[in-house]
């Protein structure tokens, strides 16, 4: 505990205190009520504090007492299914403790103290130890099994450790040296976790989306961006990917989102299922919510809180999909602590510190082994970033756009023509391609990643023919860019339009993007060769076996419908 | 009470005072001039050294010799059933020539974010009487819609047709409405006065009014006091309450010249930073709550300065908010009434409210397929001003007249036109019914064979 100072002066959710004698980013607990708020600047004998709730009241001369310890969380089993605030609090408790608003000067913990776990050691007596091994196991949830783990910060000799039921505060074991071993330890919230090296992001997070998997697949570790504009499909979007994306993890970060907008998501991921156990989806999901009228420091660290969670999960190995939505609403949280703090403004009024805090953040993805050298775990984060009117250039996007690897531009022009998901093809990039092209060869099939690069040729050639066709129709154009529209249109109705909602085609497995997007090619291919041929292109256009793969994609079994159309389209065009 | 004399600057709406003891952030204060009357303020910020007071009604005639007194409470509202059907000024005094209310409960105005855990799902479909947002912008009850508008335009007609109309399908239970006004001329308030009183909507209602000539810090205040009498209806008194408030582009406005006379740093536009989290304070506070009966759903209306969507205050309210509702100038130079252009407005909520269960089984496809074809027709004006009408094709032609019987029919509606959503969508089929049947593509044959031409 560090000396109790004394507040000085007080000025919205910034106040200053004397005499404090804390550390940069330490938490402190601020008047008679004892509010929790965290050192952002330290001049002299004042430190500047942010309060994470509400100060009204708070009078110079009360005291402010450091704690010591930076922000942290407590990490151990009960994570999952829990809903957070944005400093690990939990809703339904705040909620029992104090009704349905949320009031201050609540403590609770991030876990539930009373609950006891059924620990089963892996590690014994005299084994050694260090940060971040893994001494024991128990089942979290239905789904997941929690790993329980050396605090990175400690090492030694076990000196004893026993299975039982334990609550998270009991000691489960000793190392020689005295550490007591818990099922749960706190970590500070800023500081990312140590692993033992970063790996290539090489596999490939399978999304099910046809879109994201032949087009603009997204690594395991790598991070994305989605721009959310109004009524685009964003959060089925996100939704698919959380039920289908083959992490073993869910983070979902709802930043300074809307009240009604976050209850959605309260109430609806609850009620989804696990596609691959059948269990509910919030087994293996940690929410956080804030919305956009609590407090504005608590909506800073909201990110952190879940980063620091999907790091935790990381270290025992697994696979993690860590969704924010959405950072620019923690760039704003940022921008108005700057500018409490009468910092000097950069672009637009966000601190000059932005473009490095985001980067910072981002970078706490990605594909690593763990200290305990076990396995391989990974964050990936899909970031939503919604710029005010929509205008790319703002520097929250720029600054986004400039650390991550893959871009998924929901656009609302696609969505108005209910094309679905409403990813526009020429506007969205992976820089993934050329190495999760790689896998994709060697797992699904030789020639993928050729095919890919094939349609994405057809799709953009499209776009330019369009332009042409609008000024003059499309019966000007030369006989082979007309089966060129053609082909484009199969790809975007057969291959890219995928429907979230049909039991079948809500999820496409690698291999059947890969033989859809073969076939529609494949249709292409003859084409062009019948018209090196001299047969018309209108009669190419009006072939009928092609039109049978509109129905393919709701199809369980896929292979053997590919098949025969395969065939019927070859005989169509040995006839013609 | 300890009073003080020890004012050593005043600057615009700020007081500053010296040598105090310990005051309260958010404390209430009051300021007794030289000539008896007495003033009443907020603490802004507050030190050892200084407190900084902003002061409601202005500083005028606030002299160094001015006594402070600080009353060591932050402000409250005193609320209680009997405030419907009364009169507020834009700090919550009673300026009807009414009795003072006797308070049940005196609540503190700034308001606790409610837990998002705690919150319910809103689903109730609001009628307005208004097709354009019946239809395509379906206001949901605990809804925050905001009305985007310019000056001139007829924003305050609209709202005052609304609140007049409001009601939930089936229920008995009426909306009780909660206006605030903020920075509004004294022209434009007796008209709300005395339509509310003429409609008897004043029985079920609670006014706030704060004047253009009122000081533009009080402004500050006014929505809170608003909100805070809302939520204690809809959540202690199980009433379902409608919040309309207007102006807050004057809100903001005030908002900027606190800012400014506290030499802070800018934001966009010369606002400050922190006005997003601000207006979401205000807007949030709409919702509805687990196991409550009563709602808050939330009306603001903003004049858009210069017209300009992009400008800070309609941008941050718009990621706030779910939707909005824009008005048109040239709609309304055309003079129609109630000016709503469609295309850019939007309710995010809409899709909870309306169904089969809710309004009609038809009502999704008909205002898709009513905002593709005004969409498009809209698109085709641009094109004969340049070809000529002559030039376009028969299916072009028809949509251009489409767009026009839209405005004409759908978009216009009398001032004391309360069209129920069979009525509009009835209107909606009419002009669908002009289109052949196989270009309907966003409504479905079943649809189609039972309302078509019907």
């Amino acid at each position: 505990m560090g000396k109790i100072g004394t507040l000085y002066r007080i000025a919205g959710p910034v106040v200053v205190a004397t005499g404090v004698n804390a550390r940069m980013y330490d938490v402190v607990r601020v008047g008679k009520e004892k509010l929790m708020g965290e050192v952002i600047q330290i001049n002299g004998d004042k430190a500047t504090i942010q309060v994470y709730e509400d100060t009204t009241g708070l009078k110079p001369g009360e005291p402010v007492e450091s704690t010591g310890e930076p922000l942290s969380v407590l990490l151990g089993p009960g994570l999952l299914e829990s809903i957070y605030d944005g400093i690990q609090r939990p809703l339904p408790v705040l909620r029992e403790d104090m009704g349905d608003f949320i009031l201050r000067g609540a403590y609770v913990s991030g876990l539930d103290l009373k609950k006891k776990w059924s620990f089963k050691p892996t590690a014994k007596k005299g084994d050694e130890v260090s940060g971040g091994d893994i001494i024991g196991e128990v089942q979290e949830t239905e789904t997941i099994l929690h790993k329980v783990m050396v605090p990175p910060n400690k090492s030694g000799k076990i000196k004893d450790i026993k299975a039982g039921s334990y609550t998270v505060e009991e000691v489960i074991g000793t190392l020689d040296d005295g550490t007591e071993l818990k099922l749960a330890h706190y970590w500070p919230v800023r500081v990312p976790r140590p692993t033992k090296r970063k790996l290539l992001p090489e596999i490939p997070l399978i999304t099910g989306l046809r879109v994201f998997d032949g087009l603009f697949p997204l690594a395991k570790g790598g991070v994305a961006a989605i721009p959310g504009a109004f009524g685009t499909g964003k959060t089925v979007t996100q939704q698919s990917l959380a039920k289908w994306c083959d992490a073993n993890i869910i983070v979902y970060i709802g930043c300074g989102e809307r009240g009604n907008e976050m209850t959605e998501v309260l109430t609806d991921f609850p009620e989804l299922q696990d596609p691959r156990s059948g269990k509910p989806l919030m087994k293996r999901t940690v929410l956080i919510a804030n919305t956009s009228n609590m407090p504005v420091a608590a909506r800073e660290a909201s990110v952190y809180t879940g980063m620091v969670i999907a790091e935790y999960y990381r270290d025992m190995g697994y696979d993690i999909a860590l969704m924010a939505d959405s950072t620019s609403r923690w760039a704003e949280a940022m921008r108005e602590i700057s500018s409490r703090l009468e910092e000097m403004p950069g672009e637009e009024g966000y601190p000059a510190y932005l473009s490095t805090r985001l980067s910072e953040f981002y970078e706490r993805a990605g594909r690593c082994i763990p200290l305990c050298e076990e396995g391989a775990g990974s964050i990936s984060v899909i970031g939503a970033v919604s710029p005010p009117g929509g205008d790319f250039s703002e520097p929250v996007t720029q600054n986004t756009l400039r650390v991550v690897k893959t871009f998924w531009a929901l656009d609302s022009k696609l969505a108005q023509r209910r094309h679905f998901p409403a990813i526009n093809w020429l506007t969205s990039y992976s820089l993934y391609n050329d190495t999760l092209g790689q896998w994709f060869n060697q797992e699904v099939a030789t020639d993928y990643s050729e095919l890919a690069e094939k349609a994405m040729g057809l799709l953009q050639e499209e776009e330019k023919l369009l332009e042409i066709v609008q000024l003059v129709g499309s019966d000007a154009l030369p006989e082979k860019e007309q089966v060129t529209l053609r082909i484009a249109r199969m790809l975007r109705e057969f291959f890219l339009q995928q429907n979230a909602f049909h039991p079948v085609d809500t999820f496409s497995e690698p291999k059947k993007t890969y033989l859809l997007m073969k076939t529609a090619l494949h249709f292409g291919d003859l084409a062009y060769a019948a018209l090196e041929r001299g047969v018309r292109a209108q009669i190419i256009t009006e072939t009928k076996a092609k039109e049978k793969l509109a129905d393919v994609k709701f199809e369980k079994d896929y292979e053997k419908e590919l098949e025969t159309i395969t065939k019927a389209i070859d005989k169509e065009f040995d006839a013609l | 009470m300890k009073e003080y004399k020890t004012i050593n600057r005043i600057a615009g709406p700020l007081v500053f005072v010296e040598k105090t003891e310990p005051i309260g952030y958010g404390e209430l204060v009051r300021i007794k001039l030289s000539d008896g009357s007495t003033k009443t303020g907020q603490v802004l910020d507050t030190s050892d050294e200084l407190v900084v007071v902003q002061v409601f009604e202005g500083t005028p005639g606030v002299d160094t010799d001015a006594k402070v007194r600080f009353l060591g409470e932050t402000i409250k509202l005193p609320v209680s059933g009997d405030m419907l059907g009364r009169i507020l000024n834009g700090a919550g005094k009673p300026i009807d020539d009414g009795p003072e209310i006797v308070p049940e409960e005196k609540l503190d105005i700034g308001g606790a974010a409610i837990n998002p855990y705690a919150r319910g799902n809103p689903s109730n479909f609001i009628q307005t009487g208004i097709s354009t947002i019946d239809a395509t912008n379906t206001l949901v009850r605990g809804q925050k819609l905001p009305i985007f508008s310019g000056s001139g335009l007829p924003h305050n007609d609209l709202a005052l047709q609304i609140a007049r109309q409001a009601k939930v399908r089936g229920e008995e239970s009426n909306f009780v409405v909660v206006f605030a006004a903020m920075g509004i001329t004294n022209e434009e308030a007796q008209r709300f006065v005395s339509e509310f009183e003429e409609t008897g909507a004043l029985k079920r209602s609670v006014v706030f009014l704060n004047l253009a000539d009122d000081p533009a810090v009080e402004r500050l205040i006014t929505p809170r006091m608003a909100l805070t009498a809302a939520e204690y209806l809809a959540f202690e008194k199980d009433m379902h309450v409608l919040v309309i408030l207007t102006d807050m582009t004057n809100y903001c406005e005030s908002l900027r010249e606190i800012g400014a006379a506290r030499e802070e740093i800018p934001g966009r536009r010369g606002y400050p930073g922190y006005m997003y989290t601000d207006l979401a304070m205000i807007y949030e506070r709409a919702g509805m709550i687990k196991g409550k009966k009563g709602s808050v759903t939330q009306l603001p209306i903003l004049t858009m300065v210069g017209d300009d969507i992009t400008h800070p205050i309609p941008d941050l309210t718009g990621y706030i908010t779910e939707g909005q509702i824009v008005l048109s100038r040239e709609l309304h130079r055309q003079g129609i009434y109630p000016p709503v252009d469609v295309l850019p407005s939007l309710s995010r909520l809409m899709n909870l409210g309306i169904g089969g269960d809710k309004t009609r089984d038809d009502h999704k496809q008909v205002s898709d397929q009513l905002y593709a074809n005004y969409a498009e027709g809209r698109d085709l004006r641009g094109l004969v001003a340049i070809v000529g009408e002559e030039s376009l094709s028969e299916r072009d032609q028809r949509l251009l007249k489409f767009a026009e019987a839209f405005e004409k029919t759908f978009v216009t509606q009398n001032r004391k036109e309360d069209r129920d959503i069979d009525g509009t969508l009835g209107v909606g089929w009419t002009l669908l019914g002009e289109i052949p049947e196989e270009e309907l593509i966003r409504i479905s044959p079943e649809i189609r064979k039972k309302y078509y031409k019907k």
